[in-house]
């Protein structure tokens, strides 16, 4: 561009230079427009991880001030601490199951529900609404009673002949029974693949009829590759997510019966705010970054060998 | 005539599988209406409404009614949906359109902070709020939403912006517009559809933000509908009747705000989310 406008005439120079200017003025303006979220990220967001590293090693109960106490509060998470062990190993369990669950389910709504059909918007509004309320105490309280040792499910499967069990204060189903309510809010999930189906050009499957490809083959070999990237999203946020399923467990079943739900947020949650131990939440809200990040990081490695980008005409990133 | 077979059995396919996943809700309707004996049967509508469910569950707290907790929480959601509109709008256009120095990096940060766990900022958080006397208000409910809405929102929207041809930036330009003119006077009216989905998703996650207020909101005076709803379940001998019949009320807001706008819900999310 300097080279360009070097050739030009005199006449010519001045709105180059205005341009210059206004490029200096757009630099101002830039941060301007940004600050709102920048003052935030400073004052909301860095400067609580910072302040949260530093707490991790001390004691810290807010009546006074933080005491250093070096790497104990992490030794006493890592070899003393039976809960934290319990919880983490629940909310692996929790993760494990309901994230490849949900998407599954996602997938195969979406799939569904992405054709030209009289009245689409219709069953794509059922089948959303759950979702829409899913993640209120509203529903919490709905699926405590629904799944309560009287609620209306255990009659439902007494015609089948199957006896019923108090679903939630059951410790073998009681986590099965949030891992269900998680995967009955797959709506936005299968909003986002319904968003990637309808990106997938017509063209590809119309050459692969011609070439004689069945459905079957038509899915493993167009959908689900071009929907790849939209799949590692919906994974990588999803695990990311449910790491932190909170509201559930608090409400549904308050972490028991004898901790079998008893969720990573949830401990966290009452370190902190019942016991006042800040410094002790906040070792633990580290473990729970280095956990999460540890996977995302493995999420995006592992993606070079399955999620294929289009745009580079292959399988790398 | 197979067209049409199979046209018939996505239909029913369909229906059915709606009805599966609606009928804990349309359950939930006649459910709100039963007598506690009534409660365990699948059975959509009771033998004889009890329409009392509804009253009493109204005033089931001694000293408040629901009216006044779901006053508290629309007046929460009006600083939370006024709050991450404007700043989210006027943040976006900043990473959308300007060039400046470090755009690249903290475009990246942001887009960082969407997988950050919340628990990680919560108690410095809380220790901040605290220091400032800001503890039970809503103060550490709404104030956040002011720093751009959050990083979802601003990506939504540049997303969005990304998408306006710059041409008429240009225009507007000749015409001797400053920035903060273009973005008074050409982005702002064109983005108003993706405002209005912020509007809305706003308005439902913090309805059902219950975290954030379970931490910060302790006097009963001061409680969301959510947290009525908690008070409601931690009684000794819960009124199920009642308590289902106002957890259906706190829905309804979120529910109608839904059907109003789910045009907008539905392009919002094609227009916006991901494209490009």
């Amino acid at each position: 561009m300097t080279a360009d406008t070097a050739t030009r005439t005199g006449t010519e120079m001045e709105p180059a230079a205005r341009k210059r200017t206004r490029t200096k003025g757009n630099q101002l303006a830039g941060y301007v427009f940004i600050s709102p979220w920048l003052i935030g990220f400073l004052l909301l967001t860095l400067w609580p991880i910072a302040q949260s590293f530093y707490l991790s090693f001390t004691d810290y109960s807010l009546l006074e001030d933080p005491v250093w106490t070096g790497t104990n509060n992490y030794t006493k998470i890592f070899t003393d601490d039976s809960t934290f062990t319990k919880s983490l190993s629940v909310t692996f369990m929790f993760v494990l199951f309901s994230v490849p669950l949900k998407l599954f389910f996602s997938l195969m709504v979406a799939l569904a529900l992405n054709k030209n059909l009289r009245g689409m918007n219709l069953y794509r509004t059922a089948i959303y609404f759950p979702s829409l309320i899913g993640g209120s105490i509203a529903v919490a309280a709905l699926w405590r009673n629904m799944f309560g040792i009287d609620g209306y499910i255990n009659n439902v499967l007494a015609w089948f002949g199957i006896e019923g069990v108090g679903w939630i204060s059951n410790p073998d189903t009681s986590l099965g029974t949030l891992i269900l309510l998680n995967t009955w809010q797959f709506g936005s999930t299968m909003v986002i693949f319904l968003a990637g189906l309808k990106q997938v050009p017509q063209e590809l499957y119309e050459s692969a009829s011609v070439d004689g490809a069945g459905k079957v083959r038509k899915f493993f070999s167009i959908t689900l590759p071009l929907l790849s990237p939209v799949m590692f999203f919906n994974l990588v946020l999803g695990i990311i997510g449910s790491f932190q399923t909170f509201t559930s467990a608090f409400i549904i079943t308050k972490g028991g019966p004898i901790n079998s739900t008893y969720m990573y947020a949830m401990f966290l949650y009452e370190k902190a705010f019942k016991h006042y131990q800040m410094g002790y939440a906040s070792a633990l809200a580290w473990i729970l970054l280095s956990i999460v990040a540890l996977l995302t990081l493995l999420n995006f490695m592992a993606s070079r060998y399955w999620v294929f980008y289009e745009s580079d005409g292959g399988k790398t990133k | 005539m197979t067209a049409i077979r199979s046209k018939l059995s996505n239909h029913l396919l369909l229906t059915a599988f709606s009805l599966l996943m609606l009928y804990p809700v349309i359950w939930w309707a006649g459910a709100s209406l039963k007598k506690t004996e009534e409660l365990s049967l699948p059975t959509l509508w009771p033998s004889t409404p009890m329409w009392e469910n509804y009253s009493k569950g109204w005033n089931f707290s001694a000293d408040y009614t629901f009216a006044h907790f779901f006053g508290n929480t629309l007046l929460m959601e009006v600083g939370n949906v006024i709050g991450g509109v404007a700043t989210a709008a006027i943040v976006a256009y900043g990473f959308g359109r300007l060039s400046f120095k470090l755009r690249g990096f903290w475009f990246s940060i942001l887009l960082l902070t969407m997988m950050l766990p919340g628990q990680v900022t919560v108690v410095p958080q809380y220790i901040l709020f605290n220091k400032f006397g800001f503890t039970d208000s809503y103060v550490p409910l709404v104030l956040p939403h002011f720093f751009g809405g959050g990083a979802f929102f601003i990506f939504l929207l540049v997303q969005f912006i990304r998408g306006i041809p710059k041409d008429l930036d240009e225009a507007a330009t000749i015409d001797g517009a400053s920035v903060y003119g273009i973005f008074w006077r050409v982005i702002l009216p064109l983005l108003k559809p993706a405002l209005v989905t912020v509007a809305i998703f706003t308005f439902i996650w913090s309805w059902d933000d219950f975290f954030a207020q379970v931490l910060y909101l302790s006097s009963v005076d001061k409680f969301t509908v959510g947290l009525a709803l908690r008070m409601f379940i931690d009684q000794f001998d819960i009124q199920w009747g009642q308590l289902l019949a106002m957890s259906l009320l706190s829905i309804f807001p979120s529910v109608i705000i839904f059907f109003f706008a789910q045009k907008h819900f539905v392009e919002g999310i094609a227009t916006t989310g991901l494209k490009g």
